[in-house]
């Protein structure tokens, strides 16, 4: 096994040839100002609008965001699989130094599996269903490494193994029906770490499975990330799942990043009024039974038409008339490393003036001080009309 | 764990629904079971809402399924105001089930796509024949309007135009239109964002005051059962483990599943560690030859032979907690 293990480690750097590498300086993602926009017959979505960050080699990325802000169409973009057709894109990718948003597919190719590679959410459909597991597993490494078929094999056993999958052998011969969900994501992690690439997009890999599961699953990304020295790109809407396992923190609302930090200053000083509403509806273990969950309400701006000025303006607590009609740029916080995009943030003074000024105008209004209050907002709020929300709704739940 | 017993079952005269020695087994073709919910026992006071938990498999959606007689338990007893659901025949059966509801996982795949929202919300009302054509219209506005769906806009459209967190809101007017004493709530917030999740949460507990609802309600989250029960049931491998106030239970599990389980749930501060407790490990066996004696004592850190061979029995720990398991974990 020992033994194994070297000769593979050996194997998996790949040859210089085969991808031109430029010195290891500088950070190994740099993703410009982004933007991927679809055309459909409603007129052109804009599913990621001008998203900027740079990932260095090692670390994770947490990418946080309510279904349709956008985070799954991020990853995939960095990834270059989106269709042709349809798509508009622009804005820079790169690499290792390298532009890869204008590869021809062939060259594409090579840099999946062997340079990044994906976990995606579904193991049961990301999985071919009438291919041998063992085959699912060999294939990249055929493909993209030079080395034989038993030698394929043999690397795929230790790769099952070392994604914790017992008897090994025996799996190799399985179909992916005979597995459980959580063997399945274990197959899909070894199928992406097989050709040892050096960024891992993991998108919604625990969404699917059961909170035990869940753990084990995300303690073994972390465990291959840090024994193969990967970085990783981890999208979720769970804050808690982000919160012990990444070393930086985007947080995605309408196509675009609202705030970014370092883990540990995102949780202790959040800014963005979205980042908090987020945070605040979670429900805590520590609450006794039957509190009363914080809720955001209405739901994310149609993105074929996103509302003037700043997208979280409809739902926020803090908002003035300022936010309906200039859109925030993203500014740096004190703390290294920490951007946000709001006029009036939470936890300053300007913020807590900002809200100060709707409670009182609400009451003024007949509005009660409870539904202004940061996320306490009832929960009929925009939701009435069935269409896109327009401002936070002042009538009770029920 | 995972045991059986009675012990924790109240008075059968302040119980709203009593479910005693369930048993729900499913044939798996030659000469196999799967043996998806084996000899529970539980009951659901009026107006309480009992949450039942555990991972998938465990038989926790079975158990609801059994209770609203779909398909009929294998053996055991369901009693739903005093009646037992297993004796009373087709016709009745149908009768009874107006006030039992239920509420799907997937809201979306629940609602028929071809039909408008207030056909679909209607169509309890219109199968009973109740009321005249206005005071059904009324009814169906006054659901709708109580889940925050406007009920002249949505009132036409069909479930597409809607995003998931607007179907289970639909899905929740529906179940309630009919007046039911009891609502089973199966996974109703798994398929949904985290923000949408409290929002049907919260909209769940108006419901609950608003048409004096008594639920059951499964899930597989410990945070979002702990928030909406005044009773929780946790299961494994169609055995229930422990029973009791959620308080209690999530301060200081008796079981060691529970402990596990509640070990295993992502704190969202970066400066809590993910805490490590033996047991959590490996997956939940096959029903189809669940182990013998505790069933959970595979995956158990402290299962010794005793385990193996007898099957523990439910009992008081505390006052109104209990647990079915050998070497309960004593409070702190």
């Amino acid at each position: 096994m020992s033994l194994l293990r070297r000769r593979r480690s050996t194997e998996f750097i790949p040859a210089a040839d085969r991808y031109p590498v430029e010195p290891l300086a500088g950070a190994l993602l740099e993703v410009t100002d982004i933007r991927t926009h679809f055309e459909t017959s409603r007129g052109l979505v804009r599913a990621v609008d001008g998203v900027s960050f740079s990932l260095e080699r090692g670390k994770t990325l947490g990418i946080v965001g309510e279904s349709g802000s956008g985070k799954s169409v991020l990853s995939r973009s960095v990834m270059g699989l989106l269709p042709k057709n349809g798509v508009v894109r622009s804005g820079s990718i790169r690499f290792e130094g390298r532009d890869t948003s204008q590869l021809a597919p062939d060259d594409q190719r090579k840099l999946w599996g062997t340079q990044m590679s994906m976990v995606f959410q579904d193991p049961m459909t990301s999985l071919n269903p009438v291919m041998k597991i063992g085959n699912q597993i060999t294939e990249p490494l055929l493909y993209h490494l030079d080395i034989s078929k038993s030698f394929a094999r043999e690397t795929a056993v230790s790769l099952l193994s070392s994604v914790g999958i017992p008897e090994p052998e025996r799996r190799m011969k399985q179909y992916p029906h005979e597995m459980s969900g959580g063997m399945r994501q274990r197959v899909m992690i070894a199928i992406a770490i097989a050709c040892g690439p050096k960024l891992l997009f993991a998108d919604e890999p625990t969404t699917a499975l059961d909170v035990t599961v869940q753990a084990q699953i995300l303690d073994l990304l972390q465990a291959q990330q840090r024994e193969r020295f990967m970085a990783m790109i981890l999208v979720t809407h769970d804050l808690g799942v982000v919160a012990g396992r990444t070393d930086e923190i985007a947080v995605m609302y309408a196509g675009k990043i609202v705030e970014k930090a370092p883990t540990r200053t995102l949780f202790s000083q959040m800014r963005m009024p979205y980042t908090e509403a987020l945070m605040h509806s979670i429900p805590k273990l520590s609450n006794p039974s039957h509190t009363r969950l914080n809720v955001i309400p209405g739901r994310p701006p149609d993105l074929v038409s996103p509302p003037k000025g700043c997208n979280f303006s409809p739902r926020c607590p803090y908002v003035q008339d300022k936010c309906r009609k200039e859109e925030p740029p993203l500014v740096r916080a004190e703390a290294a490393g920490h951007e946000y995009a709001c006029w009036f943030p939470a936890g300053t003074p300007q913020g807590r003036a900002a809200l100060e000024r709707n409670v009182v105008a609400g009451a003024m209004s007949g509005v009660t001080a409870e539904t202004v209050r940061v996320g306490t907002t009832p929960i009929g709020g925009g939701i009435k009309s069935g269409t896109t929300t327009t401002a936070p709704s002042t009538e009770g739940s029920t | 764990m995972a045991g059986s017993g009675t012990a924790h079952l109240r008075d059968p005269a302040d119980t709203l629904l009593r479910v005693e020695n369930l048993v729900v087994e499913f044939s798996a073709g030659r000469n196999r079971k799967v043996h998806a919910v084996s000899d529970v026992s539980f009951d659901v006071m009026e107006g309480e809402t009992l949450g039942l938990v555990g991972e998938s498999g465990c038989g926790k959606s079975t158990t609801g399924r059994a209770v609203m007689q779909l398909p009929h338990p294998t053996s055991g007893k369901v009693e739903f105001e005093g009646v037992d659901l297993a004796s009373l025949s087709g016709e009745e059966l149908r009768r009874t089930r107006t006030r039992l509801q239920m509420i799907f996982q997937d809201p979306i795949s629940s609602l028929n796509p071809r039909r408008r929202v207030r056909d679909l919300v209607a169509e309890g009302l219109n199968i009973w024949n109740i009321g005249d054509d206005a005071s059904r219209d009324a009814k169906v506005r006054e659901v709708l309007d109580a889940v925050g769906i406007d009920p002249d806009a949505a009132g036409p459209r069909r479930p597409h135009e809607f995003s998931g967190g607007q179907c289970q809101r639909i899905s929740i007017a529906r179940a309630v239109v009919t007046d039911p004493r009891l609502i089973i709530c199966d996974e109703p917030v798994s398929a949904l964002d985290v923000s949408v999740q409290a929002q049907i949460i919260n909209l769940l507990e108006d419901m609950k005051a608003r048409y004096g609802l008594t639920m059951i309600f499964i899930a597989h989250d410990l945070a979002v059962v702990k928030n909406i029960s005044d009773r929780v049931a946790v299961m494994y491998l169609g055995k229930l483990c422990e029973v009791g106030n959620p308080e209690e239970i999530y301060a200081a599990p008796a079981h060691p599943y529970t402990a596990a389980l509640l070990s295993a749930i992502p704190v969202p501060d970066p400066l809590v560690r993910p805490r490590e407790i033996p047991g959590v490990g490996g997956e939940i066996p096959s029903p189809l030859a669940p182990p013998s004696g505790c069933r959970f004592r595979t995956r158990c850190p402290r299962a010794t032979e005793v385990c193996a061979e007898q099957e523990p029995i439910m009992r008081e720990v505390q006052p109104n907690h209990f647990v079915a398991c050998h070497f309960p974990i004593a409070p702190a």
